[in-house]
């Protein structure tokens, strides 16, 4: 199977963030960066299918020279290529999505894994977006999968219950977490990640779709009281929520 | 700005509340810029369509077609594509969640159109939709505009209020005959698996969440006792689900599932960023953990510093004898 994964590089999911000094984006002073989460269960499930099936995984991602990182991580979880899209400023997901479809078209691979979403901007469109510009159906926030007899088919959550969804192949599916463990990438493999080859392409412009007009730190409007465990205090909780906030 | 759609939902003999909240952001929209409104409901009935009227919503615009009796993503943005084009609308919403994330971005990509998804605001500004959206799991967050002239929107659930209009307005409802065949319908839902006799926390109002502190799944019938006095959905926190003790389903946060209930309680969680991710805009935040400076206190407004062995039951007895759960 000829399988395609997505990664998007962030900053890693504990750090502190703070707004630039251009009061739209972030402060990337000191921020460490990672894969996405949900694109490492993409990676894994890629692998796993692979494994399962014979075939290639190619790991691909839209970002700057220093989005390499990432694409050293995936080699090292072996994949067999890595390559960048390079776009040197930030760029909106019609960008991303256009570019990544460009290289499908390329590639022609039966499956693409990609996130659930990427935890920077949260965008939460990719998937579905590079789907409809390649012409094949996707599944968003799959917690199971199983690809046989040229179909797949995924599970999801829903409001109130799970779904399955049938999808012929090739097609999109977005992860979520449950869908695998990803594994940890081997010292003799980080080791021989250093030296395999990352291919280098070049963008394709497209007119910018969404711009962002500012950034800030939402203030937290809370109440923030802080009660003890009496009886009484008890009583005053319940009675807050009943008379001030009207809730029960 | 032309005029807006927004995509419904039916939910038996209603809409989905989180259509409602749509309908109500809509109307919001078109009376500050003058524009109208309507809906698209696929395979919609005369109750979904009634209800839309009382949120204020005087046009709905019912696509019938067989193909969509299981639900199918692809097909439905076609279907959808076709009418935003015989409408000639530009601004289209969708409610965020399951299904509108899903589909939203394909319907933009069909246009060529820039989407902006999860919204938490939209308000007009020099006759620019301006959203407002959280980003880095809501640690921060974003206002932005939407350039091309077809413009798509999501809104996050529970955070736009669905108001019913309270006049009465003359409905108007076309039946739309879409053009579907079976190749629209490369992917599409075979099976759907109710959690019966559970709320899930997407749904609730109310959550009550139960993290470590709770030592072990054979306590978690105080969490689920706290829940039924609310009538609240059980939530947890990623510890207690890798623990085995709860399935992810319930799971809250970054990796799990982001909440705006009224009220979201907190029992023996810590705090962490993650977590918050997943539910810091519910409106109103308890926390009850032994420790005072744990992190949760600093974003709740409501804390109680004690054992939950011992808050908990007491809790629950007293908010059972007021709602009578
Ligand atoms: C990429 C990534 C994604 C993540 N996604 C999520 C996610 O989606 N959801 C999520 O929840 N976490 C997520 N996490 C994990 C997160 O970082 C925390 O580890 C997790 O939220 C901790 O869960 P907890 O608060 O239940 O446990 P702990 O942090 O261990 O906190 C337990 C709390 O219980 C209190 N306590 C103990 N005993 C009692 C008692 N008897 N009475 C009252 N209080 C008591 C303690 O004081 C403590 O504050 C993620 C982490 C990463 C790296
Ligand atoms: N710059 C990027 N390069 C490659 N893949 C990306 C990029 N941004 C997002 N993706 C993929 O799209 C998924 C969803 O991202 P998003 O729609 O931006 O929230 C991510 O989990 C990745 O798989």
């Amino acid at each position: 199977m000829n399988i395609l994964v997505c990664i998007s590089r962030v900053p890693d999911t504990a750090t502190r963030i703070l707004v630039g000094p251009d009061g739209k984006t972030i402060d990337t002073q000191g921020i460490k960066y990672v894969i996405s989460p949900y694109d490492e269960y993409g990676i894994e499930e890629g692998l796993r299918l692979k494994e399962k099936n014979g075939g290639t995984v190619t790991a691909v991602t839209v970002g700057a020279e220093a989005s390499t990182d990432i694409l050293r991580t995936a080699l090292a979880m072996c994949v067999d290529k890595a390559v960048l899209i390079k776009a040197d400023t930030q760029k909106d997901s019609f960008f991303v999505a256009k570019n990544i479809a460009e290289y499908a078209k390329e590639l022609n691979p039966d499956i693409i894994f990609m996130g659930r979403q990427s935890v920077d901007y949260d965008s939460l469109q990719m998937p579905s977006m590079l789907g409809e510009f390649l012409g094949i159906p996707s599944v968003s926030v799959v917690s199971k999968l199983v690809v046989a007899d040229g179909k797949a088919s995924a599970e999801r959550d829903i409001e109130g219950g799970k779904e399955i969804v049938e999808s012929s192949l090739p097609c999109i599916i977005s992860c979520q977490k449950g869908l695998n463990e990803p594994r940890y990438p081997k010292l003799p493999d980080i080791m021989k990640a250093k030296s395999k080859p990352i291919e280098m392409k070049e963008p394709v412009q497209t007119d910018v779709k969404v711009t962002v007009l500012g950034m800030s730190i939402p203030l937290k409007q809370r109440i923030g009281k802080i009660l003890s465990d009496s009886d009484a205090d008890i009583d005053e909780l319940v009675r807050m929520l009943h008379e001030d906030s009207k809730i029960i | 700005m032309n005029k807006i759609l927004v995509f419904l939902e039916g939910q038996k003999n209603t809409l989905k509340r989180t259509s409602c909240e749509a309908i109500s952001a809509a109307r919001t929209l078109s009376s500050a810029a003058g524009i109208p409104f309507a809906g698209i409901i696929i395979n919609g009935s005369k109750e979904h369509v009634k209800c839309a009227g009382e949120y204020g919503m005087a046009n709905v615009i019912n696509a019938k077609h067989e193909l969509m009796e299981t639900y199918s993503s692809t097909a439905a943005a076609a279907i959808l594509h076709q009418v935003i084009k015989s409408e000639n609308v530009d601004v289209i919403l969708f409610a965020g969640n399951a299904k509108g994330l899903e589909l939203a971005p394909r319907v933009a990509a069909k246009l060529e159109a820039g989407y902006i998804g999860d919204c938490v605001g939209l308000g007009i500004e020099d006759g620019y939709i301006i959203a407002k959206k959280p980003v880095y799991a809501g640690k921060a967050q974003i206002t932005a505009k939407v350039n091309s002239d077809i413009k798509v929107f999501s809104l996050r659930p529970n955070v736009f209020t669905a108001t019913k209009s309270g006049e009465s307005i003359t409905m108007t409802t076309k039946d739309y005959a879409p053009n579907l065949s079976e190749d629209d319908k490369k992917a599409f839902v075979s099976a759907l698996m109710k959690n019966e006799g559970k709320m899930d926390v997407l749904e609730a109002d109310i959550i009550v969440s139960g993290g470590r502190g709770i030592k072990g799944a054979e306590n978690y019938n105080l969490i689920e006792s706290l829940a039924s006095a609310f009538g609240a959905a059980v939530g947890a926190s990623r510890a207690v689900v890798d623990a085995g003790w709860r399935p992810h389903s319930e799971q809250v946060g970054q990796t799990g599932k982001t909440v705006s209930p009224n009220l979201y309680v907190a029992c023996g969680i810590s705090g962490a960023v993650q977590h918050l991710a997943g539910m810091s805009t519910s409106k109103v935040i308890v926390a009850i953990n032994k420790d005072k400076d744990a992190p949760i206190f600093k974003v709740c407004d409501y804390g109680i510093v004690g054992d939950l062995f011992t808050v908990v039951p007491k809790l629950a007895e007293k908010v059972k004898h007021l709602t009578g759960k």
